[in-house]
């Protein structure tokens, strides 16, 4: 597995990594939304406008079982292995840790030789995950420095506490939990870091037990989903401080920390306000070695006829913008913002992340809008923006439309058609999509994409 | 004379060896400097990074010394011989990567984490076969707390200097594009210069 050179799809630095050369394949987690015994794989979609393939499904392995319910995925090394204080750069990027968020499994799936058609070369069976962690639901991964890091929404039995664990890079065993100290910390969902400070950031959502049956209108009014942030110190593994915006804001999901090493901020996507189903984007900032959070975005909800909406939004007469995954350019410019209520998706110059300035929207599905895509201009789209990749050099991004197969239910009752589209993004802000690009997963929903190499959210970066 | 010369030349280059390798200090202090924003960090980290360098190579060579008064000096040549080709081989078969510490580490951090990776990468064994080839070594019972300090110290000046020269070239002139391309697996050379040093330690 040691090599002679790095790995050449490290760099140092997220400037650096801004000259890499176009990716030509994604690979997507596509599920089974449906409850007929089909099993998710792991599609691998042409993303090279050269190949006669652009714009399909050109590989696919298949999970060896059925309700894994794939969700967010990860490398098992990235430019985190260039970083100082343990050095390992001579190993590849290569494996993808998939796991599934229903089933507690997880997978490892190796994308060489031939990335087109990457193979299952270990699973990870959830008892063991359960008797090694104490952990279900695995969510999102992280390569860092001296492993890979996995959050996790709960215990095997549905309740709480979520939390992080730790897998070995190289033998992908489960090693067991993070934490050392939790302190308050209870629900879990994201998590990311400030390597330069030594800090871990983690966000909340609900218990498997809270989320997998759709979202619970009565948690939901109550204000009893997750509305903090806590802050951890990386090397002690320690809680040190917890951020709470107040229950009014409900869902504080995708945490997208600044790349520069230097820099201690970064954004966080708030769901849904209860006062007025407004959806905000916040920034955490370090000041003064102590942390602060403050809102820098507000997107309201739009009115509404009834008639056209799910029976869960009816009583309000609005449709709310559901800010459900956001992304950053490595240049630490651009924000993305995917919202799957309206069906907007929206691009925002954040080179003062306190002032941010809107510099693009495009419109695309959305409970009522139902916007369609160029390439088939009189065809309504369903299901909204939602987990969104953005391209190293920041001018491609690509985005699916499914969320979560309970929720989507929700919003989308009458069954989401699940897509793919890619978007141009222009040097000074501003953005367009592709005419020539949309995927159609079939009967199957495409949700997190990696792209290969790397891409605005695979990667961690130890020098500026 | 000209043996003498020829070991000290030797320990200050096994010292430039281990100055050279990104892994054993210089980008670390590098990375210091990024994260401060300013070249005087990258100085500030080099007196630790040396500091701890030298008291891994020093203790190793002090047990050497102090086991020299009990046992015979062949037996410590071929212990230490079957060390270097057994550590060498082990880091050839288990690539498993030295980590310790974070990105904001003070003057002790730095030096801890300095003397762990030299620990850890079997630096004190590898200079330890020229130690007990030089001139003192015979006599060495009375004589070797000297020439130890001095081989630990020629040593680290070689290591010094190349890590300050490289730390100092790399944050104010070259970059770390460099690192992508040039930063060849020294752990791997590593391990087999430990089973070379072994072997030829058992020869000479």
């Amino acid at each position: 597995m040691s090599m002679w050179r790095p790995d050449p799809t490290f760099y140092p630095s997220p400037k650096m990594a801004m000259s890499a050369p176009a990716e030509k394949l994604a690979f997507v987690a596509m599920l089974n939304g449906k409850n007929n015994g089909r099993h998710d794989a792991l599609g691998v979609v042409d993303v090279d406008p050269a190949s006669s393939g652009y714009g399909h499904i050109v590989g696919q392995v298949d999970m060896p079982n059925a309700g894994d319910e794939l969700h967010h995925f990860g490398w098992n090394a990235c430019s985190a292995c260039l970083c100082p204080h343990a050095p390992h750069p001579h190993v590849e990027r290569r494996y993808l840790v998939v796991p599934g968020i229903h089933s507690s499994r997880i997978h490892i799936i190796d994308t060489k030789p031939d990335p087109r058609n990457p193979k299952i070369v270990k699973v990870i069976e959830p008892e063991t995950l359960a008797a090694r962690t104490g952990y279900a639901s695995p969510h999102t991964v992280h390569c860092g420095p001296d492993g890979i890091l996995v959050s996790a929404l709960g215990a095997p039995d549905g309740g709480g506490p979520g939390g992080i664990f730790v897998m070995d890079h190289e033998s992908f065993d489960v090693l067991g939990k993070w934490e050392l100290d939790r302190g308050p910390q209870e629900l879990a969902y994201d998590f990311w870091w400030h390597l330069g400070f030594d800090t871990i950031i983690t966000s909340e959502w609900g218990t498997p037990g809270m989320v997998n049956q759709g979202v619970n209108p009565e948690i939901l009014l109550k204000g009893g989903y997750g509305h903090k942030l806590h802050i951890w110190d990386l090397l002690k593994r320690r809680h040190q401080q917890a951020l709470d915006l107040g229950s009014e804001y409900q869902m504080t999901l995708e945490l997208r920390p600044a790349h520069d090493p230097t820099r201690a901020y970064g954004f966080l996507g708030v769901v849904v306000s209860l006062k007025d189903l407004s959806a905000s984007i916040w920034v955490w900032y370090r000041d003064n070695g102590k942390w602060g959070i403050k809102k820098v975005i507000e997107i309201p909800a739009e009115p509404a006829d009834p008639a056209t909406l799910p029976p869960l939004l009816q009583g309000f007469k609005a449709v709310p913008p559901f800010i459900t995954d956001i992304n950053l350019s490595l240049d630490d410019r651009f924000l993305y913002v995917s919202c799957f209520g309206t069906g907007e998706f929206l691009q925002y110059d954040v080179t003062d992340p306190f002032h941010p300035r809107k510099t693009g929207s495009v419109h695309l599905g959305g409970i009522v809008r139902k916007a369609a895509h160029p390439k088939q201009p009189k065809t309504p789209l369903n299901g909204a923006p939602q987990m969104v990749e953005l391209s190293r050099d920041g001018k491609r991004i690509y985005f699916t439309n499914s969320l979560y197969s309970p929720w989507d239910a929700q919003f989308y009752p009458e069954g989401i058609r699940s897509w793919m589209v890619k978007l141009d993004a222009k040097p000074e802000g501003g953005m367009e999509l592709d005419p020539k690009f949309f995927v159609d997963f079939g009967e199957l929903r495409g949700h997190q994409v990696r792209l290969e190499g790397g891409d605005a959210s695979s990667d961690s970066y130890c020098y500026a | 004379m000209s043996g003498e010369l020829a070991i000290w030349s030797t320990l200050f280059l096994l010292g430039a060896y281990h100055g050279i390798n990104p892994g054993m200090g210089w980008l670390f202090a590098v990375a210091r400097g990024m994260q401060e924003h300013r070249a005087r960090a990258v100085a500030w980290s080099l007196p630790p990074i040396a500091l701890g360098h030298a008291l891994s190579i020093g203790v190793v060579v002090l047990v050497a010394g102090l086991v020299q008064m009990a046992l015979p000096l062949t037996y410590i040549r071929i212990g230490v011989a079957v060390t270097l080709v057994g550590l060498g081989v082990y880091k050839l078969i288990r690539s498993r990567h030295f980590r310790w510490g974070g990105m904001q580490v003070g003057f002790r951090d730095l030096t801890i984490w300095s003397f762990l990776m030299a620990s850890a990468h079997g630096a004190g064994l590898m200079v330890l076969p020229v130690v007990l080839a030089g001139p003192h070594a015979h006599h060495l019972a009375a004589a070797h707390g000297v020439s130890g300090v001095w081989a630990t110290l020629v040593h680290t000046l070689g290591y010094f200097t190349v890590t300050a020269a490289v730390a100092l070239l790399v944050y104010q002139k070259f970059g770390l594009a460099m690192l992508r391309r040039s930063w060849f697996n020294l752990d791997l050379v590593w391990a087999i210069a430990l089973v070379v040093t072994g072997f030829v330690a058992l020869l000479v």
